[in-house]
């Protein structure tokens, strides 16, 4: 131990871990000119990736991944229990990310296609690649895959300040034209910017691909509208579908944008 | 009789992913020696198949948050290689440059980040943060580096965005590149002073045998884009033969697939590369090399710490050039054409910070991949960690239990174990006469 120099004052943070890339937690190490400021501000007690020590006496609770395997549920209700604020960081906590692709099959039959079948000991998974507010309350989300830098940092200076980190309630469009992209839609891209929460600075369609919705939805998606401008611009309204499942097919999202664009994956 | 000893340490820090070691030591004899992966199965083929091909370096990338532009490498080039789609030169090259920039950044948070506490005696970054502030800054100042090399290629690091078929979505403007370069040149004297940091370093005392695999890259750079796979026993495998220099195979306390090349385990990664190809390294990174004594034929794992630390200097010296020669023509280019339309098999390959990566897919007529094969680096590692353990332990035992823990896990974080991409995590766990001890299945075991 013996880590802080000012113990007592500074809020204790932790960082934890379910399925994921652990590129959220690489983002908030990519924070280099403002990390060692981030440090001295507050007291880290449990970052498996860049430190030893290990404590539960943390009062903010960083976690990133999705829920997926036995055990991820005790352990994820023991963090909720400790914790007095808990935060989900990037796509696979708040959304359950590209994990939860795997929910359109049997957890069985997907265990045929990769582990020829075994499901025991090290292999063992949940029927669901889940969120986290499924099976617990989350005070706050940063959202992203990976997680933008700056909103981490926001989100950290507006919990030490003691009021409520926020996100933007428009479409990731109003950034892309904000920044002169073009519409990758009238470009023939299956672009999802209409209905993804902006924040990222449609990072996406700048570096040429499209929009994939990794942040979520906005406040007032239109589910319908994007299937309209899916087929305005010759794409197929099943496409929009499926470009959905990539980051937004837990049931609960899944359950929005099926209504309006019935899918036709089948895989 | 022997000695007994049992260790276990749960969730080896200072690694990407969770796993944990196991060691149990009977009367002299070791009974067991696991390098356990607990991480969650993520089934990646599963998320792969029936996506339209060019979405698979997106998903791909997002095995590994640290290594995600190797995974989008090695999977455009699959992609392209199914498709009959020859990218033109400059995108090979702003690719290279992509690569340079993960490697900078992934040996310098291996080394500076994880490794540099037990080389100066400090439990982990942030108390070195306080006892030598000068080596934290100096790596924050090259992360910081590696990030904008990656930022301008690709938009970030972590999940590039620009890598389309044939092509990149976005190509950097002159201006862009020429503040890249001032910032490479500016950042020649960290470099130095990174290598001067692991100079005189003591090593543990581990030497050990053990097939050597690298991809060599067709055109004689050093090993990076992938290309025809080598070993140390003299063989020499097309890439779509890749699985006669590999074999998968299932071990019960690894959610990873472990791999053997033809004579057991192997070593993948850059001790393996410096191995096969030292002689391809520019001078910097030669004399990198020679100042801090790194034998090519080296058989000992903590070398792998020296190596990336050569490695880096490598990484850094290409991105200059590379930025110089994209400079002298900095238009963009056009994609290169599908020539394959009908589809076919695929094979990627990409030498990544910790070895060779292999991605191979079969893409169907309808543009949608239809199977999907990925070997990881660190995977095909395991073996050889766990072999390193068995020959290591013996000569430990005179030492506290505590003690041997911490050389175990320095021993597997040498390897720069990333548990993300192999499936993601690592403990190490001393069980004694085959009992766990009480502290099994909480933090900090050891």
């Amino acid at each position: 131990m013996g880590t802080a120099t000012r113990r007592g004052s500074r809020p204790r943070v932790a960082f934890f871990s379910f399925a994921s890339c652990e590129g959220c937690q690489l983002q908030v190490l990519s924070v280099e000119d403002r990390l060692l400021d981030l440090l001295g501000q507050v007291e880290i007690v449990n970052f498996r990736e860049a430190i030893d020590d290990r404590r539960d006496d943390y009062e903010i609770a960083f976690v990133e991944g999705a829920i997926v395997k036995p055990g991820d549920v005790e352990e994820l209700l023991a963090i909720r229990e400790r914790a007095r604020i808990l935060v989900a960081l990037g796509a696979c906590a708040c959304q359950g990310g590209i994990n939860a692709i795997r929910n359109r099959l049997p957890v069985a039959r997907a265990a045929d296609l990769v582990y020829g079948g075994r499901r025991d000991g090290v292999f063992a998974a949940l029927p669901e690649a889940t969120p986290l507010h499924a099976l617990v309350t989350v005070d706050y989300r940063v959202p992203g895959c990976p997680i933008d830098r700056d909103e981490f940092l926001e989100a950290v200076r507006s919990l030490l300040a003691g009021t409520v980190p926020s996100l933007p309630p428009h479409a990731v469009c109003v950034e892309c034209t904000l920044r002169e992209n073009g519409c990758l839609l009238e470009r023939g891209l299956p672009c999802l910017g209409g209905v993804a929460r902006a924040g990222c600075g449609a990072v996406c369609p700048a570096w040429g691909a499209p929009c994939e919705a990794c942040r979520g939805f906005h406040d007032d998606p239109n589910f319908e509208g994007l299937g309209e401008a899916f087929y305005r611009a010759g794409l197929p309204r099943s496409l929009a579908a499926e470009k959905l499942e990539l980051f937004n097919n837990w049931k609960e999202f899944r359950e929005r944008w099926e209504r309006a664009l019935p899918s036709t994956s089948t895989t | 009789m022997g000695k007994s000893a049992s260790i276990n340490v749960h969730h080896v820090t200072r690694v990407e992913g969770h796993g944990n070691i196991v060691v149990d030591l009977v009367d002299g004899e070791l009974v067991r020696c696991d390098l356990e992966i607990v991480e969650a199965p993520r089934f990646f083929e599963v998320l792969l198949r029936g996506r339209p091909a060019e979405e698979a370096p997106r998903i791909t990338c997002r095995i590994c948050g640290i290594c995600s532009v190797g995974h989008a490498t090695a999977s455009i080039q699959a992609v392209e290689d199914a498709l009959g789609i020859r990218p033109g030169p400059k995108t090979r090259k702003l690719r290279r440059l992509n690569m340079c920039g993960e490697w900078f950044q992934s040996h310098v948070l291996h080394v500076a980040f994880l490794v540099a506490p037990d080389a100066f005696g400090a439990p982990s970054v942030i108390p070195l943060a306080e006892s030598h502030p000068g080596v934290v800054k100096l790596a924050l100042r090259l992360k910081g580096l590696a990030n904008e090399v990656c930022y301008t290629v690709s938009g970030r690091h972590v999940m590039p965005i620009s890598y389309l078929p044939g092509g990149m979505g976005r190509w950097p403007t002159a201006a862009e590149l020429e503040r890249l370069h001032r910032l490479l040149v500016d950042a020649r004297a960290d470099v130095d002073a990174l290598v001067d940091l692991f100079t005189g370093i003591e090593w543990p005392e581990l030497h050990r045998e053990c097939e050597c695999l690298a991809a060599l890259d067709d055109d004689g750079a050093y090993p990076m884009m992938g290309g025809p796979i080598h070993s140390s026993l003299g063989r020499t495998w097309p890439p779509h033969r890749y699985r006669d220099a590999v074999e998968e195979y299932l071990v019960d306390h690894s959610a990873a697939k472990h791999a053997r090349g033809r004579a057991g385990s192997i070593r993948v990664g850059a001790l393996a590369r410096y191995r096969l190809a030292h002689e391809l390294l520019g001078w910097r990174a030669q004399r990198a090399a020679d100042a801090l004594g790194l034998d090519p034929e080296t058989t000992n794992p903590f070398h792998y710490n020296l190596a990336q630390v050569v490695e880096t200097v490598q990484a850094h010296e290409e991105a200059i050039s590379l930025v110089e020669e994209l400079l002298e023509d900095p238009a963009p280019e056009e994609r290169a054409p599908v020539t394959r339309a009908r589809g076919g098999e695929g094979f990627g390959i990409a030498e990544v910070p910790r070895g060779t990566l292999y991605h191979h897919y079969a893409i169907g007529p309808d543009g949608r991949i239809e199977r999907a094969n990925c070997i990881i680096p660190t995977g095909q590692n395991l073996a050889a960690i766990e072999d390193d353990m068995r020959v290591f332990v013996p000569a430990l035992l005179d030492l506290p239990e505590e003690e041997i823990a911490h050389r175990l896990e320095m021993l597997v974080r040498a390897y720069d174990p990333c548990i993300s991409c192999s499936v993601h995590l690592l403990d190490v766990r001393f069980l004694r006469g085959g009992r766990r001890n009480a502290a099994d299945g909480e933090g900090g075991g050891g």
